[in-house]
């Protein structure tokens, strides 16, 4: 669940299921081990205490932040009304910043998280451990193809394996909630592979 | 965050939203796309109206109307029939007789001085002459298509031996496109007078019926948070009865009403849990890592079957309604959910993954011999009509959620339903009275 092992995918996601049911504490720091016998993902080790937090985004460069300024003269030419204060972007607002992607995708009919999907995570995992007041809501989604009372239910696993994976990662799990919409709420519409897989997902909604 | 049980009673505005609303969803259209071989053959004849009556409703057309959705009636078009008796005195039989018919309904209305209608009517066998049915249904004039279903409810009930469900209503889901407004409806079994229950800019899922028939049972996202409410049809008020962590989903009363099952995943993992509605006693049924959902009483109220992928896949399994170990039903393909019990009990209905494509399966209640309901590739939400002998479920019609239901006896192709925008999870409610 932590990674998608192509070999020993199935008994990962098993282990993590009981290891977590009985011993989150032990899962914390099992699940690293487990996921780098079984690829070469990055982890950061075992976690009696939380790890380190990934690096900071870099903040905007003054290129940008002179870009949001409006400049006088178009202020005068334009008689635009007066700009509001400016108000430093958020990460989670600036298109420039890993944090702007707040959507990991899956597979077909399972709540393994892909590697570029862990890497996503780890990146949001960081940024919630260090910002006070930062809260998550993980938005379940399926694809529209089965029944509406098993996607509701493999929505909800979907969020539960970022959830367990977040809360790996350091991340107090009273900053994360989780709410599965099954197949209710398609990012995109139709029927087609492409539209399935983009339905396939979590979203990070701070 | 965890309020299970809110004992604030909301009074909805949700019908006050109807204009809206109403031009997009005007009506739940019912419309025959096959041929009912083995139908029997009856004519009923326009119903006259005595005394200056002039009733809103054609009632023998809404009679008729019901009888060929049945699949076990073939109704005679109007421009056959060489004579239009309103009595029983009227009637020449022979006539009849040479138009090949089995049964004949004549019938009047007359007004009563109070208001309203008097529907008089006779269903006659056309062999024997014989009058098997005569009988007067008084109507409040805009209940009458509501007392024409009625007396056709009574001539099938007659000529079948089975009770009939035109008198029923259907419950389902509508939306009208892309992330807009979703609405709980609730129309006749014909698909005429659709009321909204409830309306929301969220998602709305999984309406069941109480066994009486006067209360729904839904999920909404209302407030960006998932919660199971119950609901008086005929007052509106509403109650929420679970919205822990995780989901809440798959609501279904049991058959006796007082306790609710339902799916939960506020202890880890999605599993079935039964509510007790007068003692609000939680309990849980299932305890498994894998996925327990869509649960669905027997008749009997003794067991439950339910979704789950324990075995790697979804399949349907059943379990006491104590609790206990569950023990699988189906083994046959690689997804098998959403499985509800026929009136009888010797059934069940599932939806069933096969080459890619999800349809309507019926089963014996131990998964064994299996037979097609339905022709789509994703098709879901089976349910059974109150009488056992028709299935209503949802289906696409180019890309778009239309509503089918197949009869049992005849082997009828299906027939469609649809509003302007997605239709989608029908449920049929019990029988009304």
């Amino acid at each position: 669940m932590l990674v998608r092992g192509k070999t020993a995918s199935a008994s990962a996601l098993r282990l993590d299921r009981v290891l977590t049911a009985q011993e989150p504490n032990v899962n914390r720091c099992l699940f690293p081990v487990a996921a780098l016998s079984l690829t070469a993902v990055v982890v950061t080790g075992c976690a009696t205490s939380p790890p380190p937090p990934p690096p900071q985004p870099a903040p905007p460069s003054a290129a940008e932040l002179d870009a949001l300024t409006p400049s006088v003269q178009e202020e005068i030419v334009l008689e635009r009304p007066a700009p509001e204060p400016i108000q430093p972007l958020s990460p989670l607002d600036d298109p420039n910043s890993p944090l702007y992607n707040k959507v990991v995708y899956f597979d077909y009919d399972t709540a393994e998280i892909r590697p570029e999907g862990a890497d996503l995570l780890r990146t949001h995992a960081g940024y919630i451990y260090r910002t006070p007041g930062a809260r998550v809501t993980l938005e379940g989604h399926t694809d529209e193809r089965g029944t509406r009372g098993y996607n509701l239910a493999l929505g909800d696993r979907r969020a539960d394996a970022v959830q367990r994976f977040l809360v790996a990662e350091g991340v107090p799990a009273e900053k994360l909630s989780r709410l599965s919409y099954g197949e209710e709420r398609p990012a995109e519409p139709g029927s087609s592979e492409r539209a399935w897989s983009r339905n396939r997902r979590v979203e990070l909604v701070y | 965050m965890q309020r299970p049980f809110s004992l604030s009673v909301l009074l909805l505005t949700a019908l006050l939203a109807w204009g809206t609303v109403g031009t997009a969803w005007a009506k739940l259209t019912i419309e025959i796309t096959g041929g009912v071989e083995g139908a029997q053959p009856i004519a009923v004849v326009p119903f006259g109206n005595v005394d200056g009556a002039r009733p809103n409703v054609d009632i023998a057309d809404v009679i008729a109307a019901d009888l060929a959705r049945s699949g076990k009636f073939k109704p005679m078009p109007r421009r056959e029939m060489l004579m239009t008796p309103h009595r029983e005195a009227d009637v020449d039989m022979r006539e009849w007789q040479l138009l090949a018919m089995n049964s004949l309904v004549v019938g009047e209305v007359m007004p009563r001085a109070t208001g309203g209608y008097d529907i008089r009517y006779v269903l006659m066998d056309v062999f024997t002459g014989k009058k098997l049915l005569a009988d007067t249904v008084t109507s409040t004039s805009k209940g009458l298509r509501n007392a024409a279903h009625r007396i056709a409810d009574a001539i099938y009930a007659d000529l079948t031996g089975e009770p009939g469900v035109f008198a029923t209503r259907i419950a389902y889901v509508t939306s009208s496109g892309h992330k807009s407004r979703v609405a709980l409806r609730v129309a006749d079994a014909d698909g005429f007078n659709a009321q909204t229950i409830v309306d929301s800019a969220e998602p709305i899922m999984s309406p069941a019926w109480s066994p009486d028939g006067r209360r729904l049972a839904y999920v909404s996202f209302e407030g960006r948070q998932s919660a199971i409410y119950v609901q008086d049809l005929a007052s509106g008020r509403r109650e929420r009865v679970a919205s822990y962590q995780g989901i809440n989903g798959s609501p279904a009363f049991s058959p006796d009403g007082r306790r609710l099952a339902m799916t939960l995943s506020k202890d880890g993992n999605p599993d079935i849990y039964v509510l007790d509605l007068s003692t609000r006693q939680l309990t849980r049924l299932t305890d498994h890592y894998a996925i327990d959902t869509e649960p669905a009483w027997a008749p009997s109220g003794d067991h439950l079957v339910f979704t789950s992928d324990r075995g790697g896949k979804p399949q349907i399994y059943r379990v006491a309604a104590s609790g206990g170990p569950a023990q699988r039903v189906t083994f046959q393909g690689d997804y098998n959910a959403a499985a509800s019990y026929a009136p009888s009990g010797n059934a069940l209905v599932m939806v069933t993954r096969e080459g890619g494509r999800f349809r309507v399966v019926m089963t014996d209640p131990q998964g064994g011999a299996r037979r097609y309901v339905s022709n789509g590739s994703l098709d879901e939400s089976p349910s059974f009509a109150p009488n056992g002998n028709m299935i209503i479920y949802a289906t696409q019609n180019n890309g778009r959620g239309v509503l089918a239901a197949t009869p049992l006896s005849s082997g009828a192709s299906h027939r469609l339903s649809r509003d302007a925008g997605e239709v989608r999870e029908p449920a049929w409610s019990p029988l009304l009275q």
